[in-house]
Parts: structure tokens; sequence; C-alpha cells
């Protein structure tokens, strides 16, 4: 699964982040490392951006480089 | 005898992540007057300023600080993140400094440390300033234990309160004398990765060669900057073809090296046995949850703007009334205390005017600082970004764009300049070449002057008229700066889009000093532009206005007595006796005058747009900058009546005639004009910011060519459309 199928609150660990190479490496330098826990705490409106809880601070990224981190869910929905 | 050797103080140099109060810490280190801001990558200029640090045996020693742009990386991809690295090592011509200063927030440690573990590899002395720590309560570590798990000193600081300042500067300076560091911190990379380092090491060139630590660090620097897209300057050819080549192996050498650095980053904080750092995001998310709600966010958004535009019009307006009476009264003080002649002419119709019509749009400029100073500072800039992302990309542009764009309506040319934060050439450009068409703080003053003097105080289902006037001029703007954005994206500046990456950093509540010392500094900025371009371009364009000089001996012989009658009367009041004759004369002399026969020439032009040639002239002087126009459509009246020079502008246009009686200033003309301006690019500011910025004068010319086309075209279609309506 990936970001976008976590629902908006359920706690996913990073399995795999992959895309274009600068802004894969920005996010694994933001701490999006495999193994990292991460949250989809909302969804801007008209349906992008989504806002993500990792490590301590908030970040935005659009629906379509969302689906290329993929993920496990840890926690219930 | 003591021999006085000169020598340069010690280079401090400020690294950190944006949004950790670095520019903060900076100000209270030096007392300068940077500004300070909580939108991410809010800091790019380089600022610098020099500090005393205290010894422990009593003396002083002088450092100079430097404050880098915020950065979450040393890894680079533009010219522009290049600039943290050439810093921190000293290439080019800056100084090499003595030590980094890594200022960390301490409730967001591990993203913080990712950033000192890259510094620690580069071996050159660091002191770590954790920051914040009140912010993150019990997610703050104790100073001492993260300092024995690095092993470089750490202080706990806070801008705010300069708590940890004069101890920061010591440890640096101790830092600077003593000898070198050992850190204990350092990242174990995997063999393969460490292999490879070392045959990039062997093609960096002589230059950038020091210790091996410091050549490792290099490698992986270049490794995980270097690619065939990246932007960067002053590459060898040689060490770009060994990273290719390793890259081409087929590891994943981004992912080695990032989850290396997280993996040491995360064991040193399990360590530290901190508390939970979602602890503090409770408020911002809290205030999130309706801020950024899809439909109380937005409403709240735009409440916001609304509140922000009517203020602007609202509290603004007592001030500029008492700023215009007081010129007029300065007009009349020295009319009245000179000698005439053409000094006093300059003087009073050419310096005083310009400058006064400048100045009278303060208060506005005062107070949209002020609400750009909060919205920075509370960390909601960057969530305009996150409601705006959807609508920006539909541009070709991201959510980030926006900010810039915002500034816009302040003043292109920061604006421009902050175009700087983005990420790619392309980004950039467009942005560019959108900016200028956003309402910028010298356009406010023509649609003050025009909303104010054409359209009634009255409200229409009750809104008040001219707020609404306001924020629809505001409204059109935006959409035709979509349009450009959108066609321009798709034409003349192409490019694939780039993925957005914001950060919304923690809710903070707005400071009054640093916005206070903005407003001040744009207050300050704007008068030096009037003092310079402006009043350079308003006694130019008085001279075009006034020579050739003819008649005027009849002129002069008249002033005193009209003089006296407007002094002793209210500005409303009938004409003195021999007025009407002498502004015959007037208007004769500056119907021959140079400024006037352009305008002439140019009216067939712009007569299919409602505009006569006196806005034609307006509109010639404006080409200095935007703002000019009120200072020259005061000086083509106060030529055309000395008399009445100290009515205010206002005044003067609504009581304007055609020949035949009609007033040359409808509503209809007010809102041509009013989108002329809107479009056209009248700033010669701006063009020269954009040629410095793009390195060539392509740009600047496309830029002037494609605006005054629109503006034309545009202001065409309002005007002849209200004329066939019946307006």
């Amino acid at each position: 699964m990936t970001l976008l199928d976590l629902k908006i609150g359920q706690l996913g660990r990073v399995e795999e982040v992959s895309g274009e190479r600068s802004f894969r490496r920005r996010l694994l330098e933001l701490g999006l490392v495999p193994g990292t826990e991460v949250r989809v705490l909302r969804v801007a409106p008209f349906g992008d951006p989504l806002e993500l809880g990792a490590r301590g601070c908030r970040l935005s990224i659009r629906r379509k480089e969302a689906a290329e981190i993929r993920v496990t869910a840890v926690g219930p929905s | 005898m003591n021999q006085v050797v000169p020598t340069a103080p010690d280079v401090l140099l400020l690294v950190g992540n944006p949004n950790v109060g670095k520019t903060s810490l900076f100000n209270s280190l030096t007392g300068s007057r940077a500004r300070v801001g909580n939108y991410p990558g809010i800091t790019v200029d380089r600022r610098s300023g020099r500090a005393g640090a205290r010894l422990a045996d009593g003396t002083t020693r002088e450092l100079e600080l430097v404050d880098v742009p915020g950065t979450y990386s040393l890894a680079a991809r533009s010219h522009e993140e290049q600039i943290t690295l050439g810093a921190v090592l000293g290439m080019g011509s800056k100084a090499r400094p003595s030590v980094l200063v890594a200022v960390v927030d301490a409730a967001q440690l591990s993203r913080c440390l990712y950033l000192v573990a890259q510094l620690i590899e580069l071996r050159i002395p660091l002191v770590v300033a954790l920051n914040m720590a009140d912010e993150a309560g019990r997610a703050a570590p104790e100073p001492a234990a993260l300092e024995r798990l690095l092993g470089v000193p750490v202080v706990t600081t806070n801008g705010q309160t300069g708590l940890g300042g004069e101890e920061l500067l010591r440890r640096a300076a101790e830092l600077a004398l003593g000898p070198p560091q050992l850190p204990l911190f350092h990242v174990p990379y995997p063999e393969a990765l460490r292999r490879d380092l070392d045959r990039v090491v062997e093609s960096l060139p002589p230059a950038w060669r020091s210790n091996v630590e410091r050549d490792r660090a290099l490698a992986l620097w270049a490794l995980s900057s270097l690619d065939e897209h990246d932007e960067l300057v002053d590459i060898p050819v040689e060490l770009r073809d060994r990273v290719t080549e390793v890259l081409a192996s087929g590891r994943d050498v981004d992912l080695e090296i990032s989850a290396s650095r997280y993996g040491a980053i995360d064991a040193l904080l399990a360590q530290l046995e901190l508390g939970d750092a979602e602890q503090r995001l409770q408020v911002t998310e809290r205030l999130d949850r309706v801020l950024l709600h899809p439909v109380s966010g937005f409403v709240a958004f735009l409440l916001a703007m609304l509140v922000v535009f009517q203020t602007l019009f609202a509290w603004a307006d007592p001030a500029i009334s008492l700023i215009e009476r007081a010129i007029s009264s300065l007009q009349q003080f020295l009319v009245e205390a000179l000698p005439h002649g053409i000094l006093t002419d300059l003087l009073v119709e050419g310096v005083v005017l310009g400058v006064g019509n400048v100045i009278v749009f303060l208060p506005q400029i005062l107070l949209l600082f002020f609400f750009i100073g909060l919205l920075e500072d509370s960390g909601y800039m960057a969530r305009i970004a996150y409601l705006m992302d959807r609508i920006m990309r539909a541009l070709g542009l991201h959510g980030r764009a926006f900010v810039p764009l915002l500034s816009g309506f302040a003043c292109a040319v920061p604006a421009i300049l902050a175009t700087r934060t983005l990420e790619r050439k392309r980004d950039k450009l467009l942005t560019m070449m959108v900016v200028p068409l956003m309402t910028c703080s010298a356009r406010l003053p023509v649609y003050t002057l025009i909303i104010g003097a054409l359209f009634p105080v009255d409200s229409f289902v009750g809104l008040p008229t001219q707020g609404l006037l306001m924020v629809g001029m505001y409204v059109f703007r935006l959409i035709i700066s979509f349009l450009a954005a959108w066609v321009l994206g798709r034409t003349a500046i192409r490019g694939r889009a780039v993925p957005l990456i914001l950060e919304l950093p923690p809710y903070r509540r707005p400071r009054l000093g640093p916005t206070v010392r903005m407003m001040r500094e744009k207050a300050a900025q704007f008068l030096s532009e009037a003092g310079t371009v402006i009043l350079a371009a308003t006694i130019v364009l008085w001279a075009l206005l006034s020579f050739p000089r003819a008649g005027e001996n009849v002129a002069s012989d008249c002033r005193p007595s009209q003089l006296a009658g407007t002094a002793k009367s209210s500005s409303r009041a009938p004409l003195p006796a021999c007025s009407a004759e002498s502004n015959s004369r007037q208007s004769a002399r500056l119907d021959n005058s140079y400024g006037a026969r352009l305008g002439k020439t140019l009216e067939p032009a712009l007569a299919p747009l409602g505009f006569d040639w006196k806005i034609a002239t307006g509109i010639i002087g404006a080409f200095a900058a935007r703002e000019v126009f009120i200072s020259t459509m005061a000086l083509v009246y106060g030529i055309g009546e000395v008399d009445d020079e100290a009515l205010p502008l206002r005044d003067r246009i609504r009581q304007e005639r055609r020949a035949d009686g009609q007033p040359v200033y409808t509503p209809l003309v007010g809102l041509s004009l009013m989108i002329f301006f809107a479009l056209a690019c009248q700033c010669m500011s701006t063009l020269a910011v954009v040629k410095r910025e793009t390195n060539g004068y392509k740009w600047p010319a496309f830029l002037f060519v494609y605006m005054t086309a629109l503006a034309y075209a545009c202001s065409f279609i309002v005007y002849q459309g209200g004329s066939l309506l019946g307006f």
C-alpha cells in the first residue's frame, strides 16, 4: 500500500520511497527513511496536497508523490 | 614593545534548518536588524554582523557572524543550495569560517541532527545552539547529555530572550583558539559505499582536498548532489564523470547515505530518552483543524485577505489626509517665503510635490507590511502556500510560489528577489514574469486616488463600495496573473512541474518587534526609492512640462493674491479673480511643453482607452515608477493652476472638465485607467531587478512588451465595452 491508502490519522511505517531523484532525496533528508512512522493528517481544499506528520514535524506533499511512498499500516485506522 | 598586529576577526557561521529561529538568534547575538520570519526559506540573503565573545580570562574576542540561508541538508541541486557548502568551506572570496554554529530546534532534533551530522563530517569546529527548548518542553534534551554524545559543545539558546548568547559566543571563540575538535558522533556508512567514496575522493579537485574526513565528506556531498539534472556550478568534469560512474553501479546511494545517517541519529536519540515531540504540536494541531479545513480553512483565508485590504483603506485614510494637508501648507509656506523664480517653482512644484505625494502613501505601506509580518511570523504564510497549492499547480507553479506572488502585492522588487527560494530556474523565471502583475504597493496610490476621487463612499449590499472595488481590483489582477502564468508556462517558459515539499511550521505567537522592524525597513526602502528614482523622475518631468517657458511674468504677477486667497479660505473656496487668466496662460505653457507634446503625440493611441493627453503625460511620467503617475498628475495640474496647487489631487481630478464641460474622469475612465495601471509594466526598478536576476536584457524586455500589450488590450476592452453599454 502507499500513503494514499492510509486512512486519515492512521499510523503507517515507510517501506520505500521512490520517484524523481531530488524529490526523493529531499524526503529522505527530511527523515522519511524506511522504518519511519508517518501519518496522513489531512487533505487540503480541492483534494490536494496532503499534510503529513512524521518525526514531530508537519510536511505537505502532493497526491502524485504520496503515491510513490510505500508504507505498511501499523495501527488501526 | 608590543606590536599590534591587526587581524581579521574569526568568522562564525550560523547554519541550520529553516524555521529553527536562526535569524532571530543571529539578531540577538549581533543586535543587527536582519529580518525574521516564520516561513520556510525566508532567510535568503547573507547577513553578517559583529559580536564580542567574553573569554574565561576576562578578555574579549571580536567575532564576525554570518547568517547562512536555512537548509535541511548540504546536498544541493541548485546553485542557490550550493551557497551553503560554499560558505561553510569558505570557497570563493568569502572568508573561511573558523567555527560553525549549528542552530537546531530542540523539538525537531532528529531532522536537525541530519544537518549537524554533515557539518561534523566536515571537521570544522562546531558548536550546537539548542534553540526553542522552552517550546519543546519535555521533548528537549539536556544540553550536557547531547554534548556528551555528539562530542561538540551544546548550548541552550533563545533568540528572543538572549538566553545562552554569551556562552555560545564564548565556547565558539574557545574552539577557534583551541586545538582541533574531536567529535564523537559519527555515521557508520556501509562498506561498499565507503569504497565508492574513496574513488570519488581521488577525483576531487586539489583545491578541495584537505584531511581524510573532509575529503570523504565532500565525496559524500558530490555523490548525493551531482547528476545530469543538477544546476550546480564550478564542478570539475573529472569529478562529475567519477560520480556518474559510481551512480551507474546501480546501488541506491541516496538511500544508503540518508538511512545510515538517520540510523545513527535514531540510535543517539534513543540514548537521550526524550519526551514525545508531538506534545508541542497540540495547539498547532487544534488550530490547523479549523484553519486548514477544506471549508472553514478557505473561508478563514478569504476573510483574512479581506480584512487586510479593507483595513488598508479604512485605517490609512485619516493619516493620508493629514499628510496631504501638511504638504499643502509646506508648499504655501515656501511660495510665500521664497523669491519667485524658476528655483522656487522647481522646489514647490517638483521636489515638495513629488516627495509629498509619495510620502502620502506610507500609512498604507506600513499597514500592509504589518499584516505580512504577522502572517510570516505566525506560521500562517506556509498554510497559505498549502491552501493555494492546488490552484498554483494549475499554473505550473507550486504552492511555495504563492509567497513571492503575495509579496508582489507589496512590491515586485523584493518579490522577484524572493523567487530565489524556488528550487528551479524555470519556476523562478515564470514567477518573475508574473509577479509584476500583482498589485504592488506602488499601484495602491493610483488605485486609492482614483477610487477615492471617482467612486462614492456609500455601500453596496451592506458592504463599502470603495473596499469592494479595491478587493475587485485585487481579484482581477489575480485572475489575469493566473491566466498569464498559465499561458507563459505553456509557451515562453515551458518546463515540467516539480514536486512540492512544504514544511508547515508550528504556529507561534507573532511578535510585534520583528514585524515593526520589517515595517520600518520597508518604509525606509520605499522612501529611499522615492528619494532617488521618483524624485529624479518628478524633477525631470517638471522640466519636461515647464520648458520651453513662456509668459511667466504675467503668471507671477498674479501669484501673491491667489495664494492669499487660498491660504485664508478652505481648499474648496472659489478661485480668486485673476486666476482664470493665469490658468489659461499656465495651460498654454503646459500645452507647449516637451512633455505635453509627447503626451499629445500619444493621445490618439490612448484615446480608445478613454485617456486624454494629461493622462497620457501622467503615463509617460509613470514609466519611471508607477507612483510617479501621482506626482506627474499633480504636476500637470499644479502647472495648470498655480493658485489651485494646494488642493488635494483627488478634488482636482473630480473637477477636471473636457472642452465640452463633461468631466474628464468618469468612473469608466477611472476603471480603464486602473486596469491599465494594473497590467502595464511601468517600473524601472522591477525591470532592473529582473535584468539582474536573469542576467540579461531578454527577459526584462519580454516582460515590458507583454505587460504593456496586455494592459492596452484590457483597458481597450473595458472602456469601449463600457461605453457601448452606456456607462
